[in-house]
This record gives C-alpha cells, sequence and structure tokens, in this order.
C-alpha cells in the first residue's frame, strides 16, 4: 500500500485518521491484555512498599530473590508447583489418550445406538460442574481419597468435551479406506488406530493436550475442596495460601510466587500459542 | 463409515462367536467406554444425588433425615442467600454484556483486512485467559487496593477515590473487571475465527450492490456471525452464574474466607454452606436452584439472540 493510496479516500476506505483510531484501539486492548503480567513483574522485583506508591512505580527492581526467599519460607512453593505439574500431566496423558479412543470410536465405527451416545456426551457439556460436587466429595471420603491427588485425576480423567473435539478431527482428517486397508491385512482394531489413526492426528491430540493442561493447571475450585494437606496444595492453593496470610499483606512475596507461577504456563503457550488458538477456534464451534 | 470387513481370513473357518461384525462393535464400545464409566460414577450418579440429598438434612457424616422442601425454604429466607442470587446477577450482567460487545469490536477490528500483525494481536488478546484466576485476582486486588493503581488513575482524572475492596459496587466493579479482563480476548478470537468463516464474494456483491460499512456491518456479518455470538454470550452467561476463584480470593484477604457480602455468588454461597458450615441438604439445594437459573438463562439468552439476530438480520441468511 503506498503511501498516496493512504491519503485519497475511497466511499470504503476509513482514511487515514480512521486507520489510525483503528490501530490506536487495537494496541491499547493489547496493553490493557498484556500490563498486568508486567505488572506482576514490577511488584515481584520491588520492595514492600512498591504496590502502593504514588505515582505507580513502573520500573522493575532488583528484590525478586528476596521476596522469593520469604515465598520459600512461607510455602512449600516447588513442591505444590511439582504437585501441579504431576497431576496435571497425569489428567492430560490420560483426556488425550481416552478421548482420542472415543472420538476414533465415534468418528469411524457403526454401533446401535451411536448418534444417541455422541448427543448424550454433547449434552453433558451443558451441566455445571457444581451440580454434582456435594456428591462426589462424599464418593471421595467414601473411597478415602480425600486429600489425594486420585481425587483431582480420576475423575478428570477423560471429559466431553475432548470426546467432541477428536470425533470431528478424526472424522475429517483419516480417511476411512486406509482404516479398511488396515483391516484387509488384518490388523487389531487397537493397532490400526495406534499404527494408522494417531500418526495422523497428533496435531490435534496435541491442542487437546495443551488446552486441557491449561484448564487443569487453573483449576481451582475442586482442589480447594479436597486438599487438605499443605503437602498436597497445587500451586493455584498455595498461591491463594500466600494472599490469606495475616501478619500483613507482602505484595512484593505474593507478586514474586505469582510470577514465578505463571512463567511456565506462559513459556509454553507462547511456543504453542498456534496451535492453542487454532484449537480453540475450530474445537468451540463447528455444526 | 466402517462396512463390515468379512475379508478376514479366518472368519469363515472358524466360525466363532465374534464375527467381524461384532468385533468391531464390541472395539467401539470398549473405546467409548472410559467415558461413560467416569462419568456415570463422578457425573450422573452426583447429579441424580445432588436433587435427592436437597430433600434431606445431613452433615455428610452422620445419618440423612428426610425434611421435604425444608431446604429450599430454609434458604430462600435467608437474606444472605438472595444476596448472593442478586450479586450473581449483577455481577454477571457487569461482566458478561460489555465483554461480549468489546469482543466482537475487537474481532472485527483486527479482522478488517487493513490489520497487520493480526497474529501477534491474537496472541496478545489470548494471554490472559492462559494466566490462572488466583494469579489474575491477585495481581487485580494490588491495582484495585485503596492507594492502587487505578485510584490514583480515578484521581487523576479527578474523580474519587472508590473502596474497590470494600465498598458495596466498588467490589462488583472490581470483580466484573477481572472477568472481563480474562474472558474479552479469548471472545474476540471466537468471533474472529466466526467472522473468517464468512465467504468473502457475499462482501463483494454487498459492495457492488452499493452497500456501505455499516450496512455489511449489519446485514452480513452479525447475522452470519448469529450461531458464534450465541454461543459466546451462552458460554459466558454459564461462566458468570459460577463465579466463585475471584471473590473467594479477592475477599479472602482477611482470612474470614468470601462469605462477605459485597461479593458472595451463589457458587461461595454453596461452598461455604457445605463446606465450611456442614449443611449438605442446604447447599444441594442451592445447587439445584443454581441448576434452574442456568437453565432458565440459557434459554432466554438463546430466545434475546435469536430475536436480535432477526431484527438486526433483515433477511435469513
Amino acid at each position: 500500500m503506498s503511501t498516496l493510496r493512504m491519503f485519497r479516500k475511497k466511499p470504503d476506505d476509513p482514511g487515514f485518521f480512521g486507520k489510525l483510531g483503528f490501530y490506536f484501539l487495537l494496541i491499547l486492548g493489547a496493553l490493557v491484555s498484556i500490563f498486568p503480567f508486567y505488572w506482576m513483574f514490577v511488584v515481584g522485583t520491588n520492595d514492600k512498599g512498591a504496590v502502593f506508591h504514588v505515582p505507580p512505580l513502573l520500573t522493575i527492581g532488583d528484590q525478586f530473590f528476596e521476596n522469593f526467599k520469604r515465598v520459600l519460607d512461607k510455602s512449600d512453593f516447588f513442591q505444590a508447583l511439582g504437585n501441579s505439574l504431576f497431576v496435571s500431566s497425569m489428567v492430560t496423558i490420560s483426556v488425550v489418550f481416552f478421548c482420542t479412543l472415543a472420538g476414533y470410536a465415534f468418528a469411524k465405527y457403526e454401533f446401535p445406538g451411536k448418534n444417541m451416545l455422541f448427543v448424550f456426551v454433547i449434552a453433558t457439556l451443558i451441566v455445571p460442574q457444581q451440580l454434582g460436587v456435594l456428591p462426589t466429595y462424599v464418593i471421595m471420603a467414601k473411597l478415602h481419597w480425600i486429600d489425594s491427588f486420585k481425587a483431582l485425576i480420576v475423575p478428570a480423567m477423560v471429559n466431553a468435551f475432548g470426546i467432541f473435539w477428536m470425533r470431528q478431527y478424526i472424522s475429517s482428517a483419516v480417511p476411512t479406506e486406509l482404516i479398511e486397508a488396515g483391516r484387509i491385512d488384518g490388523g487389531g482394531h487397537f493397532r490400526i488406530f495406534w499404527r494408522i489413526a494417531v500418526p495422523v492426528i497428533t496435531p490435534a491430540m496435541a491442542t487437546l493436550g495443551i488446552l486441557n493442561f491449561m484448564t487443569v493447571w487453573n483449576d481451582f475450585f475442586w482442589p480447594l475442596v479436597v486438599l487438605k494437606n499443605k503437602e498436597h496444595f497445587t500451586i493455584q492453593i498455595a498461591l491463594q495460601q500466600l494472599f490469606t496470610t495475616r501478619d500483613g499483606l507482602d505484595y512484593g512475596m505474593i507478586m514474586s510466587a505469582t510470577f514465578t507461577a505463571t512463567l511456565p504456563l506462559l513459556v509454553v503457550f507462547l511456543l504453542f500459542s498456534r496451535w492453542v488458538i487454532a484449537g480453540l477456534t475450530s474445537g468451540a464451534i463447528k455444526s | 463409515m466402517a462396512e463390515p470387513v468379512i475379508t478376514s481370513p479366518h472368519a469363515e473357518s472358524k466360525r466363532p462367536f465374534f464375527t467381524e461384525q461384532r468385533r468391531s462393535r464390541f472395539t467401539a464400545y470398549t473405546f467409548i467406554s472410559p467415558f461413560f464409566i467416569l462419568f456415570s460414577i463422578f457425573g450422573l450418579y452426583p447429579i441424580f444425588f445432588t436433587f435427592y440429598l436437597s430433600f434431606f438434612k445431613w452433615d455428610a457424616l452422620g445419618p440423612m433425615k428426610y425434611v421435604g422442601f425444608k431446604n429450599f425454604e430454609l434458604i430462600t429466607t435467608d437474606p444472605t442467600f438472595w444476596i448472593s442470587f442478586s450479586n450473581t446477577l449483577i455481577m454477571g450482567l457487569m461482566g458478561t454484556v460489555p465483554q461480549v460487545m468489546l469482543a466482537l469490536l475487537l474481532a472485527v477490528l483486527l479482522h478488517s483486512g487493513m490489520t497487520r500483525f493480526k497474529k501477534t494481536f491474537r496472541i496478545l488478546y489470548f494471554m490472559p485467559n492462559i494466566t490462572s484466576i488466583v494469579a489474575v485476582t491477585l495481581v487485580f486486588s494490588t491495582l484495585f487496593g485503596n492507594n492502587g493503581m487505578i485510584n490514583w488513575l480515578l484521581n487523576g482524572i479527578g474523580l474519587e477515590s472508590m473502596a474497590f475492596n470494600s465498598g458495596w459496587w466498588g467490589v462488583k466493579i472490581a470483580i466484573s473487571t477481572m472477568v472481563m479482563w480474562r474472558w474479552t480476548g479469548y471472545n474476540a478470537i471466537l468471533f474472529l475465527s466466526g467472522l473468517q468463516s464468512i465467504p468473502m464474494d457475499l462482501y463483494e456483491s454487498a459492495k457492488i450492490d452499493g452497500a456501505n460499512r455499516r450496512q455489511q456491518l449489519f446485514f452480513i456479518t452479525l447475522p452470519l456471525l448469529k450461531p458464534f455470538i450465541i454461543f459466546v454470550s451462552l458460554q459466558s452467561t454459564i461462566g458468570a452464574l459460577q463465579l466463585f476463584t475471584e471473590p473467594y480470593v479477592f475477599l479472602g484477604q482477611s482470612g474470614t474466607g468470601s462469605t462477605r457480602q459485597e461479593g458472595i455468588t451463589m457458587v461461595t454461597y454453596l461452598y461455604s454452606e457445605a463446606f465450611r458450615n456442614g449443611f449438605f441438604g442446604t447447599a444441594a439445594a442451592t445447587a439445584v436452584l443454581l441448576f434452574l437459573v442456568t437453565i432458565l438463562f440459557s434459554v432466554l439468552n438463546m430466545l434475546i439472540s435469536r430475536g436480535g439476530g432477526r431484527q438486526t438480520g433483515g433477511k435469513k441468511a
């Protein structure tokens, strides 16, 4: 686009100032989006008083390790991080495996009740999580799973969204002829799934995995309900615990912890952002 | 779809119970069974049990005592429940309506042909969503502090400071802002993918017919985006009704938990009834009411979006 054309107004063209307004709004939106991340870091690297400095402090300080040391005194930060990593990984591996299997069956097999069962799967998406929370808690208590990772992992091992999302992808990405050819060659059902389907649909599995990992990593309500002991806390609960400290709020400490806890996910997201966003948009709404 | 393939060399000779068709059906059921097994135990059964439980007095330990509709009576005569109910609706409205509109605006801006760095913007807008709500709430509670940045900005433009962490409106504004910050970009990305699915030649032919930008927006973009608008507002409504973490963490700073009236929501009410007070019956009744409200609002949402679509759409696409 030449500069000359930017100034010549066509009936359809918003013109130079229109364009300026466009970019102004877009950049403003982007700044609002990322400012809290920066702010987290600013507070986390400055001393205690920095949060309520007037005018607001916007420069990065050098107190990060001091602040973070207090985090380690007050909480089992790295243990909590490890717990989150463990729970999220277990859930994600399981979700990806079982949802892919189920999605594959719904996409490529014929069996009585298939449509009805699939509609049922979709319908479960609408039911709010809180509706079943109390009895689920009681079940966990009966199983003696309260305060154990099993309570977090087992109920989440497969979910409706994942099945839906994998089915959509598999229907279009895996040619039925390929599967039939595999059958004719005498391959077992699981073997065909593993050797023929899975390699083709790895991108979809990766997207599902990342989306799921983020959801589990960020979950707060259910871990809050079932986890009792400090050593089992996930990172979200550990962060919240720092915030409830009675002896005055030490924001430098809180933010150094929050930032450190956010960083891994941020890095993963930035590395895989294309997949995440593509997954989100194609998985969310499709006929 | 997988036609029964009966070409396996062993099929004829063995004449087994497992014919090829039976085997493939069996496999399919096996593949989908993990979901149905887990969902029956940790989804379906608890849902029915919640309805059952709402008619009993129970502390989750001792024997259950049938009380009929007493639980519903108890919570509907509890002023705190109604505060939590109205808080949920007020914050839901404050957090959802402007958010969806803002998301739509951002998506339209991003979609317009002249936007460069589209991918970068998408990533930046999506970033708030990957942060945990706990982290978001912690960050915003410093921004909304009495001497925090937001009040500093308010003073800067000549307004008075607001008690964002204790005032009736202050708390609601703070919490809905957190919700908006987290979800606007996410919804904008959804809208954007909707916009990208609209065929360009529709706009071309509209231009030939002399439609200007506004007309294109109202007669092509919005009507064709309707499924996305319905989906996003439905999802946001359901999410808003389940608001929990933001008020819980934001108001939990005194160590007393978050049953503070300025920000108590239906789910916080449910949580404190069950896990703080040990009243599982009334908590179950709250869950049932929450479910009914969710259905009510989902239906309402559908009706509004449908009606709204017809008005702006003019002709059916």
